[in-house]
């Protein structure tokens, strides 16, 4: 501030130069850093005999995996294990998605019924589930909730579907497309539809968690509506539920649709947590590959990129929802 | 409130329902934990919990460090009362000292009580909350005549404080060196939040510049950083950091598994909050930057001194909520190998002697991060409130 105004500025002040001086600096402490870096990369690296390669990729991979939707064995190459990993992550996440916008969506509206007592209900929800850790929640879910469940006879039982420590048994079209519920066979449940609760317990994990944070933007979202849409919805006579439908939520929906972006992409990405409850996602493959093998920087690079590739999907997925629900001014 | 719930009879009927839910459920927690449930693996793992495999005859040091952070809280505590905001019709914080008094005293009292612990060491925690209490009484009492220069000296002493925290914990100038190897609970995930925290806060605020920035390449190369992490899963990053670090630096220089993960959730935290003091930036009118400037202030000086200050408390709130998220974080340490408190459940489970006592030790947990969490959140909004320059009343 002090300096005097008159003289010519040092050459290095100019308009011009500063900002190209200052990039030039920052760009050039970059490039040494990474320089500096890579050249331990590879230096490492070649003395360990360990260039980067992705030759081991067609080598068997001599470890099973639990479940997979894609046939799988140890005799398979390592690609194929990563596949199935990936396969098994992008199934958790589908269902993931699905049920924590549906939960979110009920407990978003719910924190607007009449009965305060259920406003109260899902508030607390909320404050009860960011407050603590995902992976404290996962390991709950599975090991004191699934594993917790009897086998056999005492199993839970509900229409349709059974709760079991060996899966939660679901009604589904069985042989010949017949609609058929779990039955009991010598003691074993058998269903249609089969999932282990390693799947079960990291489904319902994310679902719980991700929906106290989906509630809450769709809760910003139709609060964002303006108090005089409903009015103006009741004042034509409508129901609330038909001015919820027809009115508020269109409106809503600009808003809460970039909030789901962000939900979403961080449900994928805590998808990498079913390490923890034993269900072998991409990660989880991921981890003994490099144990196995110990390829750890090209483990780390397929690991990145693979969830790069799932968050762009979603991103684009949403964007182009997004502008399905823009408004459209005539 | 009586329309609210009993208003029509299909409200009623929910009503009665959810309290009838809610009802069986509080009776079922209550008889499980009263009855079934067997505390003893978290009594007799309490040191465990709290420090990990810290070695005993150092933990004095870990007590000094409690005490001495003890009494810096009853200072903030007393002066925060002692000063209050003429600006704001006297506002004090807390707004009701003899609650949170009572709160502290009953807390202090019940749970060494409810963990059974050594009387000795239940005598220290009276002693640290006694400690507190005089010191807020005291900063209360005499904090007006402080002169001010001493006043605005005084938050140096939160840095200084962490530093020869740090020295006490690790050892050093003649301390017994600790190797972070040996830490863990409690005292591990403390260390790894406070770090991050601490040093993702710069990392973040000049993150952010850079991708508000007119310079094309401090822009693209903060935008790239950015994106990058929060492309990825942290589990991934602690991966990278445990297994390529070591391939990164020259051999030797890698720092310990403790300070890889630190690191790695420093520098994750840091882009989650560039994207918050960024949403700041965008809330502080542009004319604020131009009029500083036409008044002959640097960039740097505008920046300092009238841009960030306002963009920072606008982004307070997401601020403390990315830290009550890194705390959380913490928790996933355990699945790189460290012992902090999900590690330590861990091998406390695997101990066949508390086998299937998952419920007590996470419950446990639950409700350790639930209160240090809401505790935050509420920390934030007292601040908040302080730094609002409207308040609505």
């Amino acid at each position: 501030m002090g300096e005097p105004l008159s003289g010519p500025l040092p050459w290095w002040r100019d308009r011009r130069v500063l900002p190209w001086l200052v990039q030039g600096a920052v760009a050039l402490v970059v490039l040494l850093l990474i320089a500096f870096l890579l050249g331990n990369l590879v230096r490492n690296l070649s003395a360990a005999g360990m260039l980067l390669s992705y030759r081991w990729l067609q080598q068997p991979a001599g470890f099973d995996i639990s479940e997979t939707l894609l046939p799988f064995d140890a005799g398979l190459p390592y690609w194929r294990a990563l596949v199935a990993g990936l396969v098994n992550t992008l199934r958790a996440v589908l269902v993931g998605l699905v049920g924590a916008t549906a939960l979110g969506t009920v407990v978003g509206l719910a924190s607007f019924s009449p009965n305060a007592l259920l406003r109260g209900l899902a508030r607390s929800y909320v404050e009860l589930i960011r407050n603590i850790p995902l992976l404290l929640q996962l390991v709950f879910w599975y090991f004191v909730v699934f594993l917790a469940l009897p086998n056999g006879e005492a199993a839970l039982q509900l229409p349709g579907v059974v709760l079991a420590k060996s899966g939660l048994f679901l009604a589904w079209f069985g042989e010949g497309l017949r609609w058929s519920g779990p039955t009991l066979v010598d003691g074993v449940w058998r269903a249609p539809l089969r999932l282990t609760v390693e799947f079960s317990a990291l489904v319902t994990g994310l679902v719980v968690y991700t929906g106290a944070f989906i509630s809450e933007v769709v809760r910003g979202g139709i609060t964002a509506v303006p108090k005089g849409q409903w009015e103006a919805a009741a004042s034509l006579g409508l129901g609330p539920l038909v001015t919820l439908r027809r009115v508020v939520l269109p409106q809503a929906l600009r808003v809460i649709v970039p909030g789901l972006n962000t939900q979403y992409i961080s449900l994928a990405k805590n998808s990498a947590l079913a390490v923890a409850v034993g269900y072998t996602d991409l990660y989880s493959v991921a981890e003994t590959t490099l144990n196995q093998t110990g390829r750890a920087v090209e483990v780390i690079l397929i690991l990145l990129g693979a969830y790069l590739v799932i968050d762009l999907v979603i991103s684009a997925l949403m964007g182009w929802l997004n502008r399905l629900v823009r408004i459209r001014e005539r | 409130m009586r329309a609210e719930l009993f208003g029509s009879p299909g409200n009623s009927a929910l009503t009665l329902a959810l309290l009838a839910a809610l009802g069986s459920a509080a009776f079922g927690l209550l008889h499980w934990g009263l009855v079934q449930a067997r505390w003893a693996v978290v009594r007799a793992n309490s040191t465990l919990f709290a420090v990990g495999r810290y070695p005993q005859e150092q933990q004095w040091r870990l007590w000094l460090l409690t005490a001495l952070l003890a009494a810096a809280a009853g200072l903030a505590w007393g002066l925060l009362r002692s000063h209050p905001r003429r600006d704001r019709g006297g506002d004090l914080w807390p707004q009701n000292d003899w609650i949170a008094v009572g709160l502290l005293a009953a807390i202090a009292l019940a749970v060494p009580w409810w963990l059974r612990l050594d009387p000795l060491i239940q005598g220290r925690w009276w002693g640290i909350t006694a400690l507190l209490l005089l010191v807020r009484w005291a900063a209360g009492h005499w904090g007006r005549r402080l002169p001010a220069r001493v006043l605005a000296l005084l938050p140096l002493l939160w840095p200084l404080l962490y530093l020869v925290g740090m020295l006490l914990i690790n050892g050093g100038l003649g301390l017994l060196p600790v190797p972070p190897g040996d830490w863990g609970g409690l005292l591990l995930t403390l260390i790894a939040a406070s770090f991050a925290i601490l040093l993702c806060f710069p990392l973040g605020v000049l993150l952010a510049l850079g991708r508000r920035s007119d310079l094309p390449l401090l822009r693209w190369g903060s935008v790239l950083y950015i994106e990058f992490i929060r492309g990825a899963p942290l589990i991934t990053l602690l991966f990278l950091g445990q297994n390529m670090i070591g391939f990164l630096l020259p051999g030797g220089l890698a720092p310990d598994r403790v300070w890889r993960a630190a690191w790695v959730l420093t520098f994750f935290a840091a882009a989650y909050l560039a994207e918050a003091v960024r949403a700041g930036l965008v809330a502080i009118p542009p004319g604020q930057l131009e009029a500083a400037r036409s008044l002959g202030l640097t960039i740097p000086q505008a920046l300092r001194t009238v841009v960030l200050p306002q963009a920072l408390r606008v982004a307070l709130p997401t601020m403390v909520g990315q830290f009550i998220s890194l705390l959380q974080d913490t928790t996933m340490l355990s699945l790189v190998g460290l012992m902090e408190l999900m590690g330590t459940a861990r091998t406390v489970m695997a101990n066949p002697a508390f086998l299937g006592r998952n419920a007590e030790v996470y419950l446990t947990l639950a409700v350790l991060f639930w209160c240090c969490c809401a505790a935050l959140g509420l920390g934030s909004r007292a601040l908040e409130r302080r730094l609002d320059p409207n308040p609505a009343s």
